[in-house]
């Protein structure tokens, strides 16, 4: 597990909020943990959080720690800053990543690298959990970076 | 027509419903927007605090519309090896079409490739500046009345030959998880289209396509089988899209972006000029005209418009 307490965005950005149907994916974070929603009736991992399982509509919803390596399953590099903390900031890179290992659900996050580097879809990442410890209350971000 | 331009054609569609079930005589479907001193596009993300999906993309930065929509457009592009170029010329036929256009807000600031190609950066790697529609205030309504009557009113009537709303399958999924990613989210909603029309893509004289970023466009135009993704690079190019000879003239007044952002109900009634025959880039004995509305912000909608002629 790689832990990062600088940030791949400024001070300032909007916090993920806890509440009782994501608390569990939160608090895995906070230890350097992947959870997400797996079905007990059909055994389908999905994502993001919801109330029913959409494969099977069972409500019989588990967490489920699963592998924190992913691939690139597409990309974009925001140069124009739509949020103030982000004025003068320059270009960042997001990635949607897809986990093969958990059916191939994606998730969204930053993918750590220079601000110009080549981003290829497919190449292999793995998580990096970047901890803002200073917030109250604190939270941990999951981003991503190439392996190897 | 809802809050977005997904909706468009399906607000004309629903005013069709009540004139045809005998609910109203008369219905107008409108769109009116104030922007600058309300809400910016390029200005997003208010909250502190955020909940939901909110708050597993924007802490990553991820949250206006455009860069809510681009990783669909890299997939796709990426996907079928679709060069910038085919954007840039959706691009350039509106530009194209809004300088001999004096409602649109572009008519004097003509764009050629060296201008776009030029242009700044708002998402890497699809959305220069120009790729992007424009935010400003205006208004748009479309009358929509029986058939029967429609022919004693002062203008050509044009008739709704079949309009379509819907999603697909699970269009909506948080955190950008659909099954389906790199869509507009048009399959469902173009079969049936064509099926209550009655008609193909082949049948089309002339195309509106909602512009809310270029790449929406050639999805919303591969979904409704105006393009295939193999030949995206080929077909896509300027004498192809611009009016009066182009062989798919595509969003004739300039559209979302250089006509006047009106979530796409400009688009309706450009659509309804190029059948009266009174559009400022008209497409010679244009019979049948379509309306793709806003791509990827699902539920999604598109209409399709004849002259009588067609009926």
């Amino acid at each position: 597990m790689s832990t990062n307490t600088t940030h791949s965005l400024p001070a300032g950005m909007p916090a993920p909020g806890r509440e009782p149907l994501t608390e569990t994916y939160w608090e895995g974070t906070r230890h350097g943990k992947l959870m997400v929603q797996k079905c007990n009736s059909c055994g389908k991992h999905q994502w993001g959080p919801e109330w029913i399982c959409h494969s099977c509509h069972s409500f019989d919803l588990c967490w489920a720690e699963v592998a924190r390596r992913g691939q690139i399953y597409s990309w974009e590099r925001p140069h124009h800053p739509v949020h103030p903390a982000l004025t003068g900031h320059g270009p960042y890179t997001i990635v949607l990543v897809e986990l093969p290992e958990a059916g191939g659900i994606r998730m969204v996050g930053n993918l750590l690298c220079a601000p110009d580097a080549e981003v290829v879809i497919g190449a292999e990442v793995e998580a990096v959990f970047e901890a803002h410890d200073e917030a109250e209350p604190p939270y941990t971000l999951v981003q991503w970076r190439l392996i190897g | 027509m809802g809050r977005r331009g997904g909706g468009v054609a399906a607000a004309v569609g629903n005013a069709a419903a009540a004139v045809h079930s005998g609910m109203a005589d008369c219905v107008i479907a409108f769109r009116s927007l104030a922007q600058g001193q309300f809400a910016r596009y390029g200005r997003a993300g208010g909250a502190a605090t955020v909940y939901g999906e909110d708050a597993f993309v924007q802490p990553y930065g991820l949250m206006s519309p455009a860069q809510r929509f681009a990783m669909k457009i890299t997939r796709f592009m990426t996907e079928h090896g679709i060069k910038h170029e085919a954007l840039r010329s959706i691009a350039l036929a509106s530009y194209h079409h809004a300088q001999s256009n004096p409602r649109a807000v572009m008519q004097g600031k003509p764009l050629d490739a060296a201008k776009y190609d030029a242009s700044r950066w708002i998402i890497e790697p699809f959305h220069r500046l120009f790729d992007c529609c424009m935010e400003n205030d205006g208004a748009g309504a479309v009358l929509v009345v029986p058939a029967d009557r429609a022919k004693d009113m002062r203008h050509k009537p044009t008739y709704l030959l079949g309009v379509a709303q819907g999603g697909h399958h699970r269009s909506a999924a948080p955190v950008h998880n659909a099954p389906d990613y790199a869509s507009a989210h048009f399959p469902t909603v173009a079969q049936n289209l064509w099926s209550m029309a009655k008609l193909g893509p082949a049948d089309v004289d002339v195309v509106q396509a909602y512009e809310n970023f270029t790449g929406g466009v050639l999805l919303g135009l591969v979904e409704h089988g105006f393009v295939k993704p193999a030949e995206a690079n080929e077909w896509l190019v300027p004498e192809n899209l611009f009016a009066p000879t182009g062989r798919m003239p595509l969003n004739t007044s300039g559209g979302n972006l250089a006509e006047c952002y009106m979530h796409g109900l400009e688009l309706v009634n450009e659509a309804v000029r190029q059948l009266r025959r009174t559009a400022c880039n008209q497409v010679a004995d244009a019979e049948v005209s379509i309306v793709i509305g806003g791509p990827m912000v699902t539920p999604v909608s598109s209409l399709i418009i004849g002259t009588e002629a067609t009926l």
